[in-house]
């Protein structure tokens, strides 16, 4: 009894967040310590439920696209390619090849302007400012061109269920073009700022170390598993798009800690560039929407200002959406830059999905917090709600 | 010789007037403090949601925030302006209170982004439809998001009400 109370007089309950700057959003962490060691921590999370799941059985299956921008608005891309292949495996239908280039193109695309915010905040919080502002000058560029390819910088809404809304410009490719040639010789800017700075080691070096073992229990994936030496990654096992079609590395971590995360990602961005180079140089002429899925898919916008009963096709599917689908259930998962990102759709033959459920990345690594930070440092808290690479849009939905 | 010939006062603009080769400006305490103000609005780094992300973007290399004087800061008790970045749950709609109850007055408040004006597309059990219930919102900013030029239009809205403003500085008001 008197070694609990003494115990207790020593411990001090901190709160952190949900607004604090480095908890990404807003995120709470309960953290209980012992001078400067925790040695509990508890994350609260639900602070951004905005109920997605519920609106979306609300909704037809070509209305709930946009909500899926925000779920993790920083790769809104990813997040709508994932939600248009699980709408499609349900409807049996398969976009076009050149679709499907255009999709892995801008997926990449996103992968390199999520990791270059992760990177840049990460930084920032671990006390190197100046990555931050280097990080966001390309990041910009990338924007720049989404703005071109389809009028939003952030919440794009491209792809469309059976394809892409648009076809890409010439305008458009030249510039992302120009970007992979540039962008390595960036990658290594950043990293002649990080890379070796003693400071930044002694931060991430050692820190919030999980064994591959744990990972793969806490159901961890993307760079935060593949940091811990696991060779998991979708696009290699589970090939959706053109992943199949072109090549490129998957990076593996050895020790499991915030460095080698950090390395994963770093090699990441040089692995997107990669792809996008191939998907520019590969990228085949013909349609962008689905042609035979006429009552899923939307017509060519170009025909609906010259015939009527495309124009009425239209009408009906942007109103009512499809009258009716195949009843069933399907789940797919994609590769998004921050994990394995899950819709799980069950139809009741309706037009509208009877139960939208979404496994997002963000929720399963904030579960896994507690086991990075016990028995750390207060200062690696930052350190490891950084590595984990958490966006509270999603965790929360 | 010049100076001779120049009238004792020029006035620079309505208000403002200088006595030239005394280097001395004459103007009401509502004109400069107002200019001051408007000129160093500090905001409290607080995002929400996906205009967090514009937020960040706009106070960053590429535009800037910083050549307005717009400086973030991580304590509400050193800033005068709350940018409400995105969706308000009713989870956290009594934090954001908070907040901006910890700021010192005179405090302004944006709505950045649709969800923080009127609750978006979010017309769900959990999302407060629009943050001006329960904080007094000075500029709205619709968008989902905004780009980073309509929050810096914003601001110089913002701005532009700052210096109209008069004995806000003042405790007799």
């Amino acid at each position: 009894m008197e070694q609990i109370k003494e115990r207790h007089e020593r411990e001090l309950v901190l709160n952190l967040g949900p607004q604090h700057p480095s908890t990404h959003g807003v995120l709470r962490l309960k953290i209980e310590v012992e001078g400067e060691t925790v040695i509990k921590c508890t994350p609260y999370v639900g602070y951004l439920h905005r109920g997605t799941e519920k609106l979306a059985e609300g909704m037809t299956y070509l209305q709930a696209l946009p909500l899926t921008d925000r779920l993790d608005y920083v790769s809104s891309m990813t997040n709508n390619i994932g939600y248009c292949l699980a709408v499609e495996k349900l409807f049996g239908i398969e976009a076009p090849i050149r679709a499907k280039y255009i999709r892995t193109m801008i997926a990449e695309m996103t992968r390199i302007s999520s990791h270059l915010l992760w990177l840049g905040t990460h930084a920032l919080d671990l006390g190197a400012m100046t990555v931050f502002l280097y990080a966001f000058r390309e990041r910009e560029w990338i924007l720049d061109l989404f703005e071109t390819l389809c009028g939003a910088r952030l919440t794009v809404s491209y792809p469309r269920i059976g394809g892409v809304r648009n076809d890409v410009s010439q305008e458009f490719i030249d510039s992302l073009y120009e970007f992979t040639n540039i962008f390595p010789s960036k990658v290594g800017e950043y990293e002649t700022l990080i890379d070796k700075n003693r400071i930044w080691l002694m931060r991430t070096k050692g820190v919030g170390v999980i064994s591959a073992e744990e990972a793969i229990n806490w159901s961890l994936s993307g760079a935060t598993l593949r940091g811990c030496g696991v060779n998991y990654d979708i696009r290699k096992k589970h090939p959706y798009d053109a992943y199949d079609l072109v090549e490129f590395d998957v990076p593996i971590g050895l020790n499991g800690d915030v460095y080698d995360r950090y390395l994963c990602r770093m090699e990441e961005l040089r692995q997107s560039n990669r792809i996008i180079r191939q998907c520019i140089e590969k990228l085949p002429k013909g349609a962008i929407l689905a042609p035979d899925a006429p009552k899923f898919t939307l017509p060519p916008k170009d025909k609906v200002l010259d015939n009527m009963e495309t124009l009425i096709h239209h009408f009906t599917l942007i109103t009512k959406g499809p009258m009716t689908a195949p009843k069933g259930e399907v789940y797919c998962c994609t590769e998004v830059p921050k994990g394995e990102l899950g819709f799980y759709m069950v139809s009741d033959g309706t037009g509208k999905p009877y139960r939208m459920r979404i496994r997002s990345p963000s929720f399963v690594h904030v579960s896994a917090l507690p086991a990075l930070c016990e028995g750390g440092m207060i200062a690696d808290v930052i350190a490891n709600i950084g590595t984990i690479d958490v966006v509270l849009g999603e965790c929360d939905r | 010789m010049i100076l001779d010939k120049l009238p004792s006062v020029v006035e620079l603009e309505e208000g403002i007037k200088v006595i030239p080769g005394a280097s001395t400006i004459i103007a009401t305490v509502d004109k400069l403090i107002n200019w001051g103000r408007a000129s160093s609005i500090w905001p409290v780094t607080f995002g929400l949601a996906c205009c967090a992300i514009e937020m960040m973007t706009t106070g960053s290399s590429h535009y800037d925030l910083d050549r307005l004087g717009i400086i973030f800061r991580g304590s509400p008790r050193q800033a005068d302006c709350m940018i409400v970045a995105g969706t308000v749950t009713k989870k956290m709609a009594p934090v954001v209170r908070k907040i901006y109850d910890q700021m010192p007055e005179p405090r302004y408040v944006m709505a950045m982004g649709s969800c923080a004006c009127t609750g978006n597309v979010y017309r769900s059990y959990s999302v407060v439809q629009g943050c001006d219930s329960f904080l007094p919102v000075d500029v709205y900013i619709p968008g989902c998001p905004p780009r980073p030029e309509a929050l810096l239009g914003g601001f110089v809205k913002l701005q532009e009400k700052m210096m109209k403003e008069s004995w806000r500085w003042s405790p007799i008001r």
